[in-house]
């Protein structure tokens, strides 16, 4: 799941990079999106096709579909829970907190020593707070009996508003 | 662009319940797209195209199309962190989303009170960008790049 960085990355060529700037946008809300999109880049909407279908494949574009407001959603409460793992067990414990349900991003992390403990980074989306908690609760208890002894502390981040989300812009 | 937590817009309906959880998979690379889609859904095409607007408008949906992952083109993505004090906090919002590389950017409650998500064509740009934001605000920007990332599938549903 680890995209490496840099290693071997396949190389975008210019027309690559004009349909991520005629798409980080979003698609056109038009029955024919694709062939807008060809009109707008100079080339066949069938090279549209092949070349989006290649960035799936190679990872460059990891979906193609819909990002929903977790707020508009009922998902109100939106804790990033962070956790101190022993090095040894963190990739172990991350895959098994990474399972969990109500995780929606789970990531190793460097640690920022001495101000920042914390290498093992879960989002946690609820209705609540409460729920949050109750969620980061079961982390513990998961982290408790299979790693006993491996978690030396954590916190939990309520965010209290979106400053801004509009994802990747490359520049013209 | 700041905003508080959540806006005002019409309830969704089953419909749009179901529409959501249908695009949160792979959307068809097709000539007409959107009607496969009303297809699997028992809808007509217009009103996926007429629903999708909607969602969009109302801010139930942030995006649709395309989600890339720069750094499987090159690029990167690092999650960064300030500590903000709090009577330069408006200033501060303006000045770190001002930059393109600013993907993301939340308040949350923590000494580490904003964190946001840098997008960069090369590696090397993040740490600029880091230094940059630095250099306006005048507060250091702490760095957190992706170790390793863990399995979560897409499991967020709609309910």
């Amino acid at each position: 799941m680890n995209a490496p960085y840099n290693a071997a990355a396949p190389l975008l060529d210019e027309i690559d990079r004009c349909l991520i700037r005629a798409t980080q946008g979003g698609l056109p809300l038009l029955p024919k999106p694709y062939e807008a999109i060809a009109a707008r880049v100079g080339i066949p909407e069938s090279e549209v096709h092949q070349r989006l279908a290649a960035m799936l494949e190679n990872g460059v574009i990891r979906r193609i579909g819909a990002v929903p407001n977790h707020y508009a959603l009922g998902y109100t409460a939106n804790g990033m829970s962070v956790w101190n793992v022993d090095d040894a067990v963190i990739d172990a414990a991350g895959e098994k907190v990474g399972a969990l349900s109500f995780v929606t991003h789970c990531y190793r992390r460097p640690r920022r020593l001495p101000d920042w403990p914390y290498n093992l980074f879960a989002m946690v989306h609820g209705a609540s707070r409460a729920e949050v908690m109750a969620h980061v609760d079961e982390i513990r208890a998961l982290l408790a009996h299979g790693f006993p002894g491996a978690e030396r502390g954590h916190e939990v981040l309520f965010s209290t508003a979106i400053l801004k989300k509009t994802g990747l812009r490359l520049r013209d | 662009m700041s905003e508080g937590l959540p806006p005002p817009r019409d309830p969704i309906d089953e419909i749009d319940r179901r529409l959501i959880n249908s695009l949160q998979g792979d959307f068809p690379l097709s000539h007409r797209p959107y009607g496969v889609v009303a297809d699997r859904l028992g809808i007509g095409e217009e009103e996926v195209i007429r629903r999708l607007r909607r969602l969009l408008a109302d801010r139930v949906l942030t995006r649709f199309g395309p989600m890339f992952q720069i750094e499987r083109a090159g690029g990167a993505f690092c999650l960064a962190a300030m500590e903000v004090p709090g009577e330069r906090w408006s200033t501060v919002v303006a000045q770190v989303n001002l930059r393109p590389e600013v993907a993301h950017n939340y308040r949350r409650e923590h000494r580490l009170n904003m964190w946001f998500v840098l997008a960069t064509e090369t590696p090397d740009g993040i740490e600029a960008c880091a230094r940059e934001i630095e250099q306006s605000t005048g507060l250091a920007v702490h760095l957190f790049p992706k170790e390793r990332e863990y399995f979560v599938g897409m499991k967020l549903e709609v309910r």
